[in-house]
This record gives C-alpha cells, sequence and structure tokens, in this order.
C-alpha cells in the first residue's frame, strides 16, 4: 500500500465529515429522523401518508440546492467521473436495490448508525467497504 | 416546523458533501483502492462525522421526545444481522466501487449536471422502486 499524498485532502475531508456529523445529528435530535438518504428517497416509493413523504421532499430538495447554492460563493469542487453511462446504469441499480435490502447506505449505516454505536450498522458498513475494496480492486488490478 | 428542519438539514449535509470530496467519484475509488496509490481523505470523512454524530445521537438517546418537533423520540430499534443486511450491503458496496457514488453524493451532484449521474441516479431510483413494488407483494 502506498499512501496517495498529492490527493489526501485530510483537512477538508475532516470539516465535510464534520457538517455531515452535524446535519445528522441534528435531525436526529430535533425531529427523530435519520439522516440516511437511501431510507428517506426509499422511502417515497411506499406508498406514505403525505405526513411522513413531504419532509423526506424537503431534505431531498436542501441536498439538490445545495450545490446551486455553493455556486453563489465559490466554484463547485472538482467531480470527475470514473465509469461509463452502461456501468453507471448497473451500479445505480445496485445501489438502489441493495441499500433498500439492507435498510441504509453510508449515510444511514455509516454515519448515523455508526454514531449510534449500532451492531447492525457496523456489519453493514464492513460488508458495504469489503464490497468496495474488492469491487474497485478487481476494476483496477484484474480487469484493467 | 419539521419541514424546515429536513430542507435545512439537507442542505448543510450537502454542503458537508461537497467539501469533503465524496462528491468525486474519482477520490472514492481512490479511497477504496487500497491496492494502488490510496487516497485515505474518505477515513477523515467518516471519523470527522462519526465525532460529531457521536455528540448529538447520545443527547437524541437520552431523550423521550424529540427536541424541536415534540414528538416521542423513536430512533431504529432493529439489532438484527441478517442475510438481507449483508447481501444488500454487498451489492451497494459492489455498486458504490463501480460508479464512486453512493446515495447522498449523487443527489448532490445532480446540480453539476453530468450525464453519467442522471443515470445512475435513474437507476438508483428504479432499483429502489422495484425493492418496494417487491415488498408488496410478499
Amino acid at each position: 500500500m502506498q499512501i496517495d499524498l498529492i490527493n489526501f485532502t485530510p483537512w477538508s475531508a475532516l470539516a465535510g465529515g464534520a457538517l455531515i456529523g452535524l446535519a445528522g445529528g441534528l435531525l436526529a435530535l430535533l425531529s427523530g429522523r435519520i439522516a440516511g438518504i437511501s431510507g428517506i428517497v426509499g422511502g417515497l416509493f411506499d406508498g406514505r401518508p403525505a405526513a411522513d413523504r413531504n419532509w423526506r421532499i424537503a431534505f431531498v430538495a436542501g441536498l439538490l440546492a445545495a450545490p446551486l447554492l455553493w455556486q453563489l460563493v465559490a466554484p463547485l469542487p472538482a467531480i470527475q467521473q470514473v465509469a461509463g453511462i452502461p456501468a453507471m446504469m448497473i451500479a445505480g441499480l445496485l445501489v438502489g436495490l441493495g441499500t433498500r435490502y439492507a435498510n441504509g447506505c453510508t449515510s444511514g449505516h455509516g454515519v448515523c448508525g455508526l454514531s449510534r454505536l449500532s451492531l447492525r450498522s457496523l456489519v453493514a458498513v464492513l460488508s458495504f467497504m469489503g464490497a468496495g475494496f474488492v469491487t474497485v480492486f478487481i476494476i483496477r488490478h484484474v480487469l484493467a | 416546523m419539521l419541514i424546515v428542519i429536513a430542507l435545512l438539514t439537507g442542505l448543510l449535509f450537502g454542503f458537508g458533501l461537497l467539501l469533503s470530496g465524496m462528491v468525486n467519484p474519482a477520490k472514492v475509488q481512490g479511497f477504496l483502492d487500497i491496492a494502488g496509490q490510496w487516497d485515505p481523505s474518505l477515513a477523515f470523512v467518516m471519523g470527522g462525522a462519526i465525532g460529531v454524530g457521536l455528540v448529538f445521537f447520545t443527547l437524541a438517546k437520552k431523550r423521550d421526545t424529540t427536541l424541536a418537533t415534540h414528538e416521542p423520540m423513536r430512533l431504529p430499534g432493529n439489532n438484527s444481522l441478517d442475510r438481507r443486511l449483508i447481501l444488500g450491503s454487498v451489492a451497494f458496496g459492489a455498486g458504490w466501487g463501480i460508479a464512486g457514488i453512493c446515495p447522498g453524493p449523487a443527489l448532490v451532484a445532480l446540480g453539476a449536471g453530468s450525464l453519467q449521474v442522471i443515470a445512475f441516479v435513474i437507476a438508483m431510483l428504479a432499483g429502489m422502486a422495484l425493492f418496494s413494488l417487491l415488498q408488496r407483494k410478499h
């Protein structure tokens, strides 16, 4: 293993992470809801009553508005794609189905679940991180 | 009240994702590539998020009611470690590795308007809708 010192950004990573934790923590403390993106979005397909739908739409609207407001103050950070459209569609399907079966993704299990000290979330995080490491190993070092 | 809280925390969450680097697929893959030039940044994102999150969730767990909406505090209580959790997470991790983005960053990146991200989000929503459809049949 070699550390990539050119792309390593510990301070913005820590600060961005702190903002993410603050947002998830505030949502939980103030309203008891979990800032898990897959659960928030996936819940929109479950035919829930309007009261349980509107806050989800509002949270997603906040996420969508973030880059637009950001651009009023500063240019967006670099976003460099690593896969073509067909691969992105397969990945999207895996992410959509997988996160719903697992009841959470990087935000719900990773941030909120680990902050709650949930063993179930720890198992989820180890599973998706492990699968992510193996998948990228195959893409970059076996197939490439 | 709930709507305002959700909108503002969603916005803050989005800013955090942008600042952290999680919205950049090349950076996410750089973290997942431990056999190559490894970029440990995302471990710092998780560290920062959990460090702050721990304080709030510890406070939330001690309360009977939510602080602003005054509802009963009901945080997730599911503790089962089952096949759905593990297989679902493995499928998610594989998709995350291929695309270099997960659900939150995908929605934030929509604002930057790349075709790859639009394709990813449509497929992700289709996967979620398919799940709901399959659940309803059972």
